[in-house]
């Protein structure tokens, strides 16, 4: 077990939804500091669910989860909201202020940042997505790009040890998924990928975790695991056409 | 403030009025209306000058007549009550131009119609130069619950996503050969505002949990100033913005004094 800043352990963890149906059935996993790690499977195989628990939002039927050494539970929560950020699939659900700058306001602000520390924080987030000057539009004005990187600026602002992102890609032109790859790679802080895109979790990413109905099924490095396509295919996952893993070095 | 496409209501412009701190064009909207709906309708005079109040703040917040007397238009169907008054009502009776009208009747038109009017003036003003996302900030400094000013907030920010997500489920309808108009497809329309609900509510769900991840705890927090959140109203700007309510409470004080 570790407590460096940065750090997830995941033991055992189970989850049933109140209907009855099991999301998690007893997932382990343990992500270093700093480590790119992205979670790959198909549709309902749980990913949405772990990363639901990351932060609280869910908690445990039974099992654990620790950031940075601390369990996650009611006492721990804001601790680890702070800690770890997540950047949900779609950015209207994220944005819901009537400016951007308020919105990326709104995570800091919740943990006590006030005054001129809020307005460097906000400051600091847009310029990192590098959307300075949308800072007092409207959401609803954005394209999805810049949706997309507004929301994640949202959660840079809190300055989280930890990042999770579920599905980034998905919805954006290729510029623009470009050009979020390319934010992404300038941060430096845990990241976990929950995604569908291979080739961006290939160009992202040094490990890769595959998980299907409820357990991790794969865990190796990220080229391992896309070159498998026995492994991939089993747990309905392909390589788009043409495309060919780059070695690594 | 570049508000890029904004509500069809608002003018974007850098007037005093525009600068105004939005908290007080509320008191000073909500003082005006209170003054011009407290004023005898049976004197003339003191209208004139409400007019001439709204004229003056129109100019100085650079509202072009074309551009919001069309806008006015809101009130039309309000007016249509105060023209059966004058025909309804009994009482004393004069004739013009054939019709036999009742004075009473004719009096309480007017004042629907004059009171009416100039209270939609006053509003659209505030409308006019005021954004939408200065409101629930306004709001809650004049002591609205946090509660509705949330909701407000909210309210303000998926209207606009929840009427595309109506426009997108039309077209598809349509493009499979709906006719929203048709009484026999009035059931498909039906089940699609069902659908909507569902799928808003499933929103407001994945909404929750997104703030919850941000550190939410029922409470949306103090913003700093500079981050899309302005200073709070000085007394130079309270003194200064409440003028044309001042001078709307003096002049219906006056009209009661002079009746």
């Amino acid at each position: 077990m570790t407590h460096t800043p940065g750090a997830i352990h995941i033991e055992g963890l189970h989850y049933t939804y109140p209907d009855g149906h099991v999301a998690l059935g007893g997932v382990d996993l343990t992500v270093a500091a700093g480590e790119r790690v992205a979670i790959l499977g198909p549709n309902g195989a749980g990913k949405t669910t772990l990363m639901l628990h990351l932060n609280g939002v869910l908690t445990a039927t039974t099992g654990s989860v620790e950031i940075a050494g601390t369990p996650v539970s009611r006492k721990s929560l804001r601790d680890v909201r702070r800690r770890v950020g997540l950047v949900f699939q779609d950015p209207d659900d994220q944005l819901f202020m009537p400016t951007v700058a308020q919105d990326v306001a709104f995570g800091p602000a919740n943990f006590g940042v006030r005054g001129d520390e809020l307005a460097a924080r906000v400051r600091e987030a847009l310029d990192v997505v590098s959307l300075t000057e949308h800072a007092d539009r409207s959401p609803a004005h954005l394209s999805g790009g810049q949706r997309r990187r507004a929301a994640l600026a949202t959660v840079l602002a809190c300055e989280p040890e930890i990042l999770v992102f579920d599905e980034p890609s998905a919805n954006l032109d290729p510029v623009a998924r470009r050009e979020l790859a390319e934010t992404l790679l300038k941060i430096d802080a845990t990241m976990l990928i929950v995604t569908h895109d291979l080739p961006y979790a290939a160009q992202l990413c040094d490990r890769a975790v595959i998980m299907d109905h409820g357990v991790v099924v794969a865990d190796d490095a990220i080229g391992a695991v896309l070159s498998d396509a026995e492994l991939l295919a089993a747990h309905r996952l392909e390589l788009p056409w043409g495309f060919v893993v780059p070695a690594r070095d | 403030m570049g508000a890029g496409h904004a509500h069809p209501l608002y003018r974007d412009g850098h007037s005093p009025i525009h600068r105004a701190p939005a908290e007080v064009k509320i008191v000073c909207l909500v003082l005006f209306v209170l003054a011009v709906v407290a004023t005898p309708r049976e004197l003339f005079w003191p209208f004139g000058i409400y007019a001439l109040i709204i004229l003056i703040v129109w100019r100085v917040g650079q509202l072009p007549l074309r551009w919001i007397l069309p806008r006015m238009l809101i009130e039309a169907p309000f007016l249509v009550l105060a023209v059966l008054l004058p025909f309804s009502e009994g009482g004393e009776r004069v004739e013009v131009a054939g019709l036999h009208l009742s004075v009473s009747g004719l009096y309480a038109a007017w004042g629907i119609v004059i009171k009416g009017t100039l209270g939609v003036a006053a509003s659209l003003t505030v409308a006019a130069t005021t954004t939408a996302r200065e409101l629930p900030l306004a709001l809650s400094r004049l002591g609205v619950p946090p509660m509705v000013t949330s909701m407000l907030t909210l309210m303000i920010r998926y209207i606009d996503v929840l009427t595309a997500e109506v426009s997108r489920m039309r077209m598809a309808r349509v493009s499979r050969g709906d006719s929203p108009r048709a009484l026999h497809q009035v059931g498909a329309t039906a089940k699609s505002v069902g659908a909507l609900f569902l799928r808003s509510y499933e929103r407001g769900e994945r909404v929750y949990l997104a703030m919850l991840s941000r550190g939410f705890d029922g409470k949306v927090p103090q913003l700093a100033v500079g981050v899309g959140s302005a200073a709070p109203a000085s007394a130079r700007q309270w003194v200064l913005t409440l003028l044309p309510a001042a001078a709307a409470v003096m002049v219906s004080v006056s009209a009661w004094v002079a009746r």
